[in-house]
């Protein structure tokens, strides 16, 4: 084969082993991505005929929305609680499956269950809970602050978010960390139990320096997913009470499809994906430092 | 110690099944209020239905205001289609940048990895945009096109993971005795992805099956919605009345519980390898 020839027909498989995906990709994602920088530099409008260049008035307009910043801080803090629940549960699930038990796998599929329902369904679910049930288990134990629904109280509306995020990813993180678990390698354990290291010990010492690498990911999904909730928002509360808990996913829609600022919905959906960006990546360094070799 | 010990596992066992109660308790309220009047939901979520008052009253009704057969169709179509194109071209892709270390697939790969971490959100106003002056939205093909893109960043990060590791001389004989580079893909690498297959297959199946608002933003007519779409607008018409409202949630429910049921052991395993990758 000359090399012209070659030359060809690599330029033909590469057109057929890579083609389909480059064109999908780049027409769905990448060239979306790019228009959108250009859209936040115009006032355009799907219901107006024409539109212009205005500069980075969008971002100051962003900049100056005091409702855009509440709702954002109170995302960044739904995303923390979240994490933090969501970990600490699966975590502990995950150590109690692990241990010596029977019917782990039976458990193990039971946990995971809320996984396989999308978050409309979730919020539906909830909704009711939180509406019918949770009032009536108030009512029979005389227990005020749960007498009325959580989802229609300013305060509390969030953390029925935050309890049904919980609900659905414990179990999700929980086969991450039991994985991580098993992972550990049996030497270690056998060494740090002749040294005397039992229980509590062996777990701080031994068993969660070597899982960081869990950690890092478990984080990660949740902190990445948090901040993109937006079904279960939808479902349970829709931004109710009083826009009490409107997350910054559900602030860019309304901006852009109920609003059609297209221009200023794009520089905060900017804002907010540099935010995303920034989290996740600074979680994964902060945590990488935790790391240590079995 | 040896009651002490006993004690801790007894104390084990009670605080694993009280929480899995409580994970699943939802679930089961769903199911019995299901087979309720609103009235008698309302009284006591707790009851058991006397089923001779309701019985499947809710869920008839429900099946037909969702349009459930439809929506499940629906669903089935844009999932299973999406899916299997993501697993021929994003596999295909993977091998071709594997095998080829020329810089401009380096670029690619590294602009696919960098795309994963693009919250939907980003994307969403100039798709909408973009394909609405195109004229192009309403149309299942099109969802599955835009699946199909999104879908590729995390397929392919997986499968080139995996295809690194496979030998080269199989293929290398198989060239030589004169076959294609396509003949060869299929013949030889294909087959050996099956495990990794599986996990994207069960990873985007979830994700396609369950998702809501790209869907929404694309599929606008009634006759073309999903089955998360129909949920969703049957919850806004019918707000009123609970009772079949948990019954079509039950219904949403139930196919995919039957699959998780067969399944179950592939669909953990597909979401552990999945994450540890």
């Amino acid at each position: 084969m000359n090399s012209k020839s070659k030359l060809l027909n690599n330029i033909g498989n590469f057109v057929i082993f890579i083609g389909p995906s480059l064109i999908a990709f780049s027409c769905v994602l990448l060239i979306p991505l790019i228009y959108g920088v250009y859209l936040t530099f115009t006032n355009y409008s799907p219901i107006k005929l024409t539109y212009e260049f205005v500069g980075f008035s969008n971002f100051q307009a962003v900049f100056t929305d005091k409702e855009f910043w509440q709702q954002f801080v109170k995302t960044l803090g739904y995303v923390f609680y979240s994490t933090i629940f969501c970990n600490v549960i699966a975590f502990l699930l995950a150590y109690l499956l692990t241990s010596n038990i029977k019917a782990r796998g039976f458990l193990r599929a039971g946990f995971f269950t809320p996984n396989l329902i999308g978050g409309i369904v979730l919020g539906y679910i909830w909704k009711f809970i939180f509406a019918n049930v949770f009032t009536k288990v108030g009512d029979a134990l005389g227990y005020q602050p749960l007498m009325t629904s959580f989802l229609t109280h300013p305060d509390r509306a969030i953390i029925a978010m935050i309890i049904v995020t919980v609900w659905q990813y414990a179990g999700y993180l929980m086969i991450i960390y039991i994985a991580g678990f098993v992972g550990i390698p049996q030497e270690v354990q056998e060494a740090s139990e002749i040294d005397g290291a039992t229980g509590f010990k062996k777990l701080c010492s031994i068993t969660i320096p070597l899982m960081v690498p869990s950690f890092i990911i478990c984080f990660f999904i949740v902190i990445s997913r948090g901040f993109m909730t937006y079904d279960l928002n939808l479902a349970l509360t829709n931004g109710q009470p009083y826009g009490s808990t409107r997350l910054a996913a559900m602030h860019i829609y309304q901006k852009a499809f109920q609003a059609n600022e297209y221009g200023i919905g794009q520089a905060e959906a900017i804002i907010f994906f540099a935010t995303v960006a920034i989290v996740a990546v600074s979680q994964v360094l902060l945590t990488k430092k935790f790391e240590v070799e079995a | 110690m040896k009651e002490k010990k006993n004690v801790f596992k007894f104390a084990k066992y009670v605080l694993i099944y009280i929480l899995l109660i409580l994970f699943m308790m939802p679930f089961y309220l769903m199911v019995i209020n299901s087979f309720k009047t609103t009235q008698q939901f309302v009284n006591n979520p707790f009851s058991l239905p006397k089923l001779e008052k309701v019985g499947f009253g809710n869920y008839i009704s429900a099946f037909n205001k969702m349009n459930f057969l439809n929506a499940i169709r629906n669903s089935t179509i844009i999932t299973l289609i999406s899916v299997l194109l993501i697993l021929l071209t994003a596999s295909m892709a993977a091998y071709f940048l594997v095998r080829h270390k020329w810089k401009i697939n380096k670029i690619i790969f590294a602009t696919l990895i960098a795309s994963m971490i693009v919250p939907f959100q980003a994307i969403m106003i100039p798709l909408v945009s973009i394909y609405g002056r195109l004229n192009l939205m309403n149309s299942k093909w099109i969802l599955i096109f835009m699946y199909m893109g999104f879908g590729q960043g995390f397929a392919i990060f997986i499968f080139h993971g995996f295809i690194k590791n496979i030998p080269l001389e199989m293929e290398e004989s198989a060239l030589i005795d004169g076959c294609s580079k396509i003949q060869s893909f299929f013949q030889i690498v294909f087959p050996l992805l099956k495990p990794v297959l599986v996990t994207v297959l069960i990873l985007d199946v979830l994700w396609i099956w369950n998702d809501y608002l790209l869907p929404s933003l694309v599929l606008l007519s009634p006759i073309e919605r999903t089955l998360p779409l129909s949920t969703y607008s049957f919850f806004t018409t019918y707000s009123v009345d609970y009772a079949p409202l948990m019954a079509g949630i039950v219904l949403t429910i139930i196919p995919v519980l039957i699959v998780y049921l067969f399944s179950q052991k592939y669909i953990i395993e597909g979401v552990v390898q999945g994450a540890i990758k």
